[in-house]
């Protein structure tokens, strides 16, 4: 199982296998500066070719294996997430709900009425409702007249998303499904009893921040703003005028989440490659800058997730992942804005290299092997038809 | 003084009484505090501020900013030296604010006193305790365009020190007027219209309303510092005063014929009536402001007053995001758009740069320059004057057109130039947080 995030600031492979209880294991890991994404979008189709194949080749000496088929994730500021409701009758004569009117009732929520251009990405289950009785997480077998669903809709614009799909494919490797990184990323950080409590997981990427809210164990909402840490980098370069590589490295070296009292006045000189003197920076102006683009990347958070009247649901507290999550003192900024607890997430239950699972901003590439963890286990949980000859059979002819 | 006021309006005022003092600062702002003292500032105490010795003035109590260097002949125009003086006569300023509740600053900027003095004088004053309003003209474009930087400047320093800042640029009350008014008339004109102003304000803080407007208020709604404030006092009596009060109101050349409302994002009303004065008024005029001002966050202030019986009068002050100034000063069209003698604002103004276009010293010069773009008025008053008779370009129904310069973009997106923008109600997310937010790295 192969995730692969083509992401503005990086690309990243992730192998991962299944052993025979289940259990995930991270077997490989391959990354590559990405320079052809904008926002999360690709803009330069063989830029990103190429950096894919670095990091795959990369990934696949590690893992010794050789990459068929990917997960691919996928984001941008086109992409939305919605609620919707499907209903069904139940036609049966004892009122018994069947497993066909459970698929009925989901393609009814499925049905929706979307822009022209977009297609659906995800549509997650949430609860059953049963005649008005909600939190039912499986009806069959249950009584009732009236079946109901909610479905949490991620939603985005199909040609962008047929792009990232056609580069992959274009280097022979077979798309297995395309998930959205924010969903990827709370994949890859939540435990179970945090869904259940109610988690905020943000993903804070060079290009969008993703987030995703959990509550009840399911997934209430999601959305993307199309801003990130290449922001912070634009905004420094300008502010401070200083070249753009030259603000990157000075977001990473001397940046900070927080104003802070000491700081005021301090001056720096920096030189260019070749050493010679550039200009000198007041590191304060540094801070100030990133801290308010980083402030108003929570504070839009904030509002939507207000707006979804999900604030008070979020007990677990926030989880912070991506690169963005690097930034010191970034959790304490989150706090101020969000007013609930928030953390860097770690991606805990998953086994293997244990170096690379530290890291926040590999979160969407591990979710990504973790979907595709879950989508095999369901495969296998239903068995296809050719496996239920097979077994048929293997029982009528003995060995 | 306080009696006098008490004996004037005891219906609307009770116990506390306001200290006001008004200050006149350089010759202009003189010469509107002399006025001021004859229409109706009845309870303020007036005092000249000037660096001329030899200026005379009405005005009892009087600052001189003098010193030897300048053997009291004024700045000469000069703001630095304006605002030296001042702080040299820093204490003896504050001494004078004394026991004052609120001060006015009146003065007319551009020049070395009003532009210099001025923002030193607020802070003098605010440093004793009182409250600080100023009331400024902006000059005439026709002053030429040191005048007006200096003018630009003063006014950004004054709302920095001010509590609240009127200001009325010169330019705009010429609209009001005939374009063939004397020069002398149109400064009086303007002298008029910032006093009405104030007097708005006077009335709104001396009496206390039934809807009151706290001190407060009008100074968040004057102090905005990213915007332009512009305020409008109308007076109406007689039988049709609503009607009359509204018509007043949508032709005043302050509101651009309520085009101002429309843009603005706070507007302050304050009315004040007789004891007649009825709900149904205070609605018809309240429902006329919320139309032409539909986005704008309203505060509105009413107020009854004995000696009001049978008359209305309305203030309004409504302030604007800063936009690009719609006209700009013509490129130095000086050379064909005919200035009255300019020695005639010598003797009115005293501070009056000579102006600096000499069309003898222009057609020396070996460079034939392009034509300035001329816009209809311009041409027209070109024909005419060759042809010596008035023209008319312009069809009479035609509306008279006006060019909007366009924000300029200066803000570089850096790598997001070519990519499509993020807008997020309206707002563009691809530009600094800080530079949208107004934040200053200095």
């Amino acid at each position: 199982m192969v995730g692969l995030e083509i992401g503005t600031s990086k690309v990243c492979v992730v192998v991962g296998e299944m052993n025979d209880e289940g259990a995930l294991n991270i077997i490989g890991v391959g990354q590559s500066k990405s320079r052809g994404v904008r926002k999360g979008e690709i803009v330069d189709t063989r830029a990103v070719e190429e950096d894919v194949r670095h990091a795959l080749t990369e990934a696949e000496h590690m893992a010794d294996v050789e990459v068929r088929s990917v997960y691919l994730g996928v984001s941008g500021g086109h992409i939305r997430g919605f609620n919707n409701r499907g209903v069904h009758p139940v036609v049966s004569a004892d009122r018994e709900i069947s497993d066909f009117d459970v698929q009925d009732v989901v393609k009814n929520a499925k049905a929706i009425n979307l822009p022209q251009d977009n297609t659906v990405v995800h549509a997650i289950r949430q609860h059953f409702l049963v005649d008005g009785q909600d939190g039912v997480k499986n009806p069959v077998g249950m009584l009732g007249a009236r079946l109901e669903v909610d479905v949490h809709v991620i939603h985005g614009h199909l040609n962008r998303l047929q792009n990232a799909i056609r580069v992959v494919k274009g280097m022979q490797l077979e798309v297995e499904e395309v998930v959205f990184s924010g969903l990827a990323s709370s994949l890859a950080v939540l435990t179970p009893t945090e869904k259940e409590l109610g988690a905020l997981v943000i993903d804070m990427g060079g290009g969008t921040t993703n987030y995703v809210v959990y509550s009840g164990g399911v997934i209430k909402h999601s959305g993307v703003i199309a801003v990130g840490g290449d922001h912070v980098t634009n905004d420094l370069a300008f502010g401070l005028k200083v070249p753009q590589s030259r603000a990157d490295q000075l977001k990473i070296e001397n940046g900070n989440a927080l104003l802070n009292e000491s700081i005021a006045g301090e001056k720096m000189k920096i030189t260019s490659d070749l050493g010679l003197p550039l200009n000198t920076i007041n590191i304060s102006h540094l801070r100030r800058i990133m801290s308010l683009r980083l402030e108003e990347t929570f504070q839009l958070i904030a509002q939507d997730v207000e707006q979804a009247g999900l604030l008070d649901y979020i007990r677990a507290g926030v989880f912070l992942c991506g690169g963005g999550s690097r930034v010191p003192e970034v959790t304490r900024l989150a706090e101020q804005i969000l007013q609930l607890p928030v953390c860097i997430g770690r991606t805990t239950n998953i086994s293997g290299l244990s170096s690379s699972m530290d890291k926040p901003e590999l979160a969407t590439a591990i979710g990504l092997v973790r979907f595709a963890s879950f989508k095999t286990r369901q495969r296998d949980a239903r068995p296809s038809f050719t496996q239920n000859f097979k077994t048929f059979f293997g029982k009528l002819i003995p060995r | 003084m306080e009696t006098e006021l008490n004996e004037q309006t005891p219906s609307a005022t009770d116990g506390k009484q306001l200290r006001v003092k008004i200050f006149g600062v350089g010759t202009a702002g003189i010469a509107i505090a002399e006025q001021m003292a004859t229409s109706g500032f009845a309870g303020a105490q007036f005092t000249a501020v000037n660096a001329d010795a030899t200026s005379k003035t009405t005005i009892a109590e009087q600052i001189h900013l003098e010193t030897k260097v300048l053997r009291g002949l004024g700045t000469g125009g000069d703001p630095e030296r304006g605002c030296k003086l001042a702080e040299d006569h820093f204490e003896q300023i504050k001494r004078s604010c004394a026991d004052v509740d609120v001060v006015f600053i009146v003065a007319g900027l551009g020049g070395g006193v009003g532009s210099g003095a001025s923002p030193v004088l607020a802070r003098a004053a605010r440093a004793s305790g009182a409250l600080v309003l100023a009331f400024i003209s902006l000059p005439f474009e026709c002053e030429g365009n040191r005048r007006q930087q200096q003018a630009q400047q003063a006014l950004d320093h004054l709302k920095l020190a001010c509590d609240g800042v009127l200001c009325l640029p010169n330019q705009k009350a010429f609209k009001l007027l005939d374009e063939n008014v004397s020069f002398a008339e149109s400064f009086r004109a303007s002298v008029r219209l910032l006093i009405e102003g104030a007097m708005g304000v006077w009335r709104l803080m001396k009496l206390r309303g039934i809807v009151e407007i706290h001190f407060e208020e009008l100074s968040t709604v004057l102090r905005e510092r990213h915007g332009e404030s512009c305020f409008a006092t109308v007076e109406a009596a007689g039988e049709n005063r609503v009607d009359e009060l509204l018509g007043k109101i949508y032709a005043h050349p302050l509101l651009d014929g309520v085009k101002a409302l429309e843009e603005s994002a706070t507007v302050l009303v304050s009315i004040l009536g007789g004891p007649d004065l009825s709900m149904k008024d205070v609605n018809r005029v309240m429902q006329q402001v919320n139309v032409h001002a539909p986005r704008a966050r309203v505060i509105m202030g009413g107020a009854v007053d004995g000696s009001f019986a049978g008359r209305l009068a309305m203030t309004i002050i409504a302030t604007s995001p800063r936009r690009q100034e719609v006209e700009k000063p013509a490129p130095e069209p000086a050379k064909v758009v005919e200035i009255e003698a300019p020695e005639v604002a010598v003797e009115f103004c005293g501070e009056l740069l000579p102006t600096e276009s000499k069309p003898a010293g222009r057609a020396s010069t070996p460079v034939v320059t392009t034509a300035p773009a001329l816009n209809l008025d311009q041409r027209e008053e070109i024909i005419s004057k060759h042809t010596g008779k008035p023209v008319r370009l312009r069809k009479a129904d035609e509306p008279r057109m006006r060019q909007i310069t366009l924000p300029l973009d200066i803000v570089n997106k850096g790598r997001f130039d070519k990519s499509e923008p993020t807008i997020h109600k309206g707002e563009d997310l691809d530009l600094p947080t800080y530079i949208r937010r107004g934040v200053a790295l200095n």
